[in-house]
Order: structure tokens, then C-alpha cells, then sequence
């Protein structure tokens, strides 16, 4: 499986919509940002990762080059879902892995706005003046069908994924989803890089505007710009620099890529459970620990049924218990498991090609004990998680440096 | 009565009451309702055509608020076991109302009217009665 793989340096930016800034201040600011927290610079990087969505057919990793350093280096632009920056992560590492650079860096940047709700679903339809009816492309339809034959709009289909959750086990229902949001707006006041840091009360989070049940507005996570970037080293190459670069560094125990594998329903409504519940799987064989051996996990929380699901998924609760395990208070950062004490993507925004970064950098600050006042005290192993439709789903585990 | 059309070509309004047809895997059964160049479950390459019977329950749905028409839509568990999506109709888009594990039929109803007069047919799952 080649060396050990670890984060050298890690950055982020705040999450937020900026005006000021474009997709490459963004992406310069978090690997530059990066680099320096490595105490490397951009000649030592052998291998450059990009992870965009919004302009993934852009060269966004050569202009970032143009803005960094170009120094000739191979550049992946990568696009999976928003799956997207934790691909940029692992092609990086696997880069290291396969011995064709002992360091590299990996940045996963976006620049949405104000885009409104994602995904829609494709249909019929003709663009000129006179109506008829004609069938096209796979279904034979003759006019869109999102919204006549159910959602494929991401509220819809994460909604529908806890309610099928709800459905096949006891304890959950709307409550259960709001305190998961209820949970993640507290964590984000302690958090001054997320795009939210309000606390809400559960009436205020049910109460909120309807979007899709049973997710309010309250449980969607926002659209948003941000940039989040990670300089990796090759274990052989760490141990020739600096003991504090040695102490700060963060092992990479564990790095998996999934998609979906077929299950009967799986074209019908997406996924969202196989195809982590075997990331995880996978992720625990490769890092040696379990579930119970987490002390802090960042997970896709792209609405409150998500998280919801994947407390299961990931095994942080008994199979069928993540209603029990929030209504307990298991994932809050002072319970069994804390979950998303950066807020996660319900307040600290969701800029889809950064999020997968982003979280790497929530965990690997947390087991160097600089998170500051979200620190969770003694952190030794972390567990990232997101997922993107299409699917692919990437899981790491970190582990923080040994004496 | 002039000209229908169904509004996605996996609807059969010409051959006894109105029911749903999946392309089946001649190798291992699974069931698609979109045109395949091959088997995402074994790989087959042959397909068969498989009507689909028209009840079955509700196994997950949501209510999309942010519209000017709050609609529900759901995943259906057939009889047979294939899942479809549709809307929920027949019953207030509230979820005090409709309920998971509910037991529900395919019914028919007009999606418009094009400028040659066809009429699309859509289908949804009301709850049984």
C-alpha cells in the first residue's frame, strides 16, 4: 500500500459569499495559507490537487498556479459531486502512495453566490415556440418531470432519504431531524470561520419556512463561497524535517473512495446509505479502529435528515438508533461522539468543491489541539465523511501524531 | 376525445388500464424504466419488458413547500417489489395526513394540452380507497 501518508499543512478560509474576492483568492488564500502552516513552500510541492465544481472545465488548478507558483508540477483538475475535494485530497495521497512525489497539495475551492436550490431534474421539452409534444432523451418525456413525477432536487431527495430511514425504524421523526440542526447551529457560534454562527431553538428551527418536510430552511445548509487546501507529505520525507513539523504533522489512517453500488431502488431515488456504509466499512479495516475510537466526526450534513442517516451509516449509533443517539445527545460536542462541532455544512456553508478539504482541516486542528474555544480536549482520532449525488462518498480517518 | 400521449414513454395508456413497463434484465431480473445500454446491477446486455402492477406502499415520501403548488413526492414500493417515484395525489400535500407504510394506487390524470390538441397523461399513487 506504499508509505504513510500525513497533512503537513493545513488551511482554510471562512466560509462565506464575498464580492470582494474571486474563485482564485479563494484557492490562493487556503493554499498559500496552507503552505506556510506546513513551513513548506509551493517549490517543495511535487503533485497539485484541484477540486472545483462551478468551473470544473477551467483550469482552475493551472490559474491558481499562476497566482501560487508554476513550477511545472502535474495538476489534476478533479470534479466528483461533492465528493469533489475529498478526491483532490486522495489524489494527492495517492500520488505520495505511488511514489511519483513525496509531497503535494491538495485545494478544493467554490464560488457559488446566490445559486438557489440544486439539482432539478432533467425532462422533455423543446426550446421554440410551438408546443408539441415529442418524447426525448432516456424516459421518452414530453415535458420536465421534476415535480410531476416526484423530486430529484436535492432537498427532496436527501428529505425523502430520513423519511425512508423514519419509515424502517422506530424513534424518528420530525423532531429528530430538527435537534440534529438544533445541535449544529449551537456548535457554529463557536466557530469564526463558519458562514452562520447563530443558535436556534428547536420551535424556531421547526417553525422555520418549509422547504422540503420534513426539512425547513433551518435544516438546509446554504450556498456559499470558500476555499480549503492541505499540504500532504510521504512518511519517509517527514522524517526529515523539523521535529515541530513532525509533531504537528496528522497521519492520514485511512482514505476511501466509494460510489454506488446497484441496489434495487438505487435509480429511482439515489443512495445516499450503501455506498457510505461501505466507505466505512473500508475505513475502519484500513485505520485499525472503530467507531467507538473516534473522538470528534465531520460528516455531510447537506440537511438534517443526512446527518440523521449517517450516524447509522458510519456506526456511531446501534443499527436503527440514531434517533435514540440524538435524542441522547451522543453527537453534541460534549457526547459520546461529537459530530460537526464546526457547525458542519448546516452553518458553516457548503461551498461544494471546498467542503471535503474544509472537514480534513476541522479534524486535523482538533487533534493538534488548536481549534481554540470548539477544541475538543485529548482528540486523538477523527473521521471525515461527505458524499455527493451521482454518488461518491470519500471517508478518512486522521490521527494525531504519536508523543 | 382527441390524441394522449403519456408523458414519459414507461407509462402504457394502449394496452388495458393504465400501468407502468420496466426494462427487466433478462439476466438477473433487475428492473429499470430508463432507455439501457446495459445491466448496472450484472452487466446483461438483453432486457425483456415487464408491466408492473399498480399498487403497492408508500415507503418514503416529502412535501415540497416552496412552491406556489405545495406537491409530495414519494418512492412506492410495488407489489412486486420494484420501486417507482411519483407524486402522492389524491390527499393534502400535509404530512399529518399521508402517512409512510400507506397503502397506495397508480391513477392517471392530465399534464396539458399541446398546440396539435395531444393531451400528456401523467400518473401519480393516491392512497388505496
Amino acid at each position: 500500500m506504499g508509505q504513510d501518508v500525513w497533512v503537513l499543512g493545513t488551511h482554510m478560509t471562512r466560509f462565506a459569499r464575498y464580492d470582494d474576492k474571486d474563485l482564485i483568492d479563494l484557492g490562493s488564500e487556503a493554499c498559500l495559507g496552507a503552505l506556510d502552516d506546513g513551513g513548506v513552500t509551493i517549490h517543495d510541492m511535487g503533485v497539485l490537487a484541484s477540486g472545483n465544481l462551478g468551473e470544473a472545465a477551467g483550469g482552475v488548478g493551472q490559474r491558481l498556479q499562476k497566482q501560487i507558483g508554476q513550477t511545472g508540477i502535474p495538476v489534476y483538475n478533479v470534479a466528483n459531486a461533492c465528493a469533489t475535494g475529498a478526491t483532490a485530497f486522495r489524489t494527492v495521497l495517492l500520488t505520495i502512495k505511488a511514489g511519483e512525489a513525496d509531497m503535494g497539495l491538495a485545494v478544493g475551492l467554490e464560488q457559488m453566490g446566490k445559486m438557489g436550490m440544486l439539482g432539478g431534474g432533467r425532462g422533455g421539452g423543446r426550446g421554440d415556440g410551438r408546443k408539441v409534444f415529442t418524447p426525448r432523451g432516456r424516459y421518452g418525456a414530453v415535458m420536465g418531470v421534476e415535480g410531476r413525477i416526484g423530486t430529484g432536487m436535492m432537498p427532496g431527495v436527501f428529505a425523502q432519504a430520513g423519511m425512508e430511514y423514519a419509515y424502517e425504524n422506530d424513534g424518528v421523526g420530525f423532531d429528530q431531524f430538527a435537534k440534529v440542526a438544533e445541535k449544529n447551529h449551537a456548535h457554529s457560534v463557536l466557530n469564526p470561520l463558519a458562514q452562520y454562527q447563530k443558535e436556534f431553538s428547536i420551535d424556531e428551527i421547526k417553525q422555520a419556512e418549509m422547504i422540503s418536510y420534513p426539512n425547513t430552511l433551518l435544516m438546509c445548509c446554504p450556498t456559499g463561497d470558500g476555499a480549503a487546501a492541505a499540504v500532504l507529505v510521504g512518511e519517509e520525507k517527514l522524517r526529515s524535517l523539523s521535529k515541530e513539523q513532525q509533531q504537528r504533522a496528522v497521519k492520514v489512517s485511512a482514505s476511501v473512495l466509494t460510489s454506488d453500488p446497484w441496489t434495487e431502488s438505487c435509480q429511482v431515488q439515489p443512495d445516499v446509505n450503501t455506498l457510505t456504509r461501505n466507505a466505512a466499512v473500508q475505513a475502519y479495516e484500513q485505520a485499525g479502529v472503530g467507531p467507538e475510537d473516534l473522538d470528534l466526526v465531520e460528516l455531510h450534513d447537506c440537511f438534517a435528515t443526512a446527518e440523521l442517516v449517517h450516524y447509522d451509516n458510519l456506526q456511531l449509533c446501534e443499527p436503527g438508533g440514531a434517533g435514540d443517539f440524538i435524542d441522547s445527545g451522543g453527537p453534541w460536542r460534549d457526547g459520546r461522539t461529537p459530530v460537526n462541532v464546526s457547525g458542519g455544512l448546516l452553518s458553516k456553508g457548503h461551498p461544494l468543491g471546498a467542503t471535503g478539504i474544509a472537514n480534513i482541516y476541522e479534524v486535523a486542528t482538533h487533534l493538534r489541539g488548536e481549534a481554540g474555544d470548539r477544541q475538543i480536549e485529548g482528540a486523538k482520532v477523527g473521521l471525515t465523511h461527505v458524499i455527493g449525488l451521482g454518488s461518491a462518498c470519500g471517508v478518512h480517518i486522521l490521527e494525531k501524531a504519536a508523543g | 376525445m382527441g390524441k394522449q400521449i403519456p408523458i414519459v414513454d414507461y407509462l402504457v395508456l394502449d394496452d388495458g388500464d393504465p400501468h407502468l413497463m420496466a426494462h427487466e434484465c433478462s439476466e438477473c431480473g433487475a428492473r429499470y424504466f430508463d432507455r439501457r445500454n446495459a445491466c448496472a446491477s450484472c452487466g446483461g446486455r438483453e432486457f425483456t419488458q415487464r408491466p408492473l402492477p399498480t399498487d403497492g406502499v408508500l415507503r418514503t415520501f416529502t412535501i415540497f413547500g416552496r412552491s406556489d403548488k405545495p406537491f409530495a413526492s414519494g418512492v412506492v414500493e410495488l407489489s412486486d417489489g420494484t420501486s417507482v417515484k411519483a407524486n402522492i395525489v389524491g390527499i393534502d400535500p400535509d404530512p399529518d395526513r399521508i402517512e409512510l407504510g400507506m397503502k397506495v394506487d397508480m391513477t392517471t390524470f392530465s399534464a396539458g394540452t399541446d398546440d396539435d390538441g395531444t393531451e400528456a397523461i401523467c400518473f401519480g399513487f393516491a392512497p388505496s380507497s
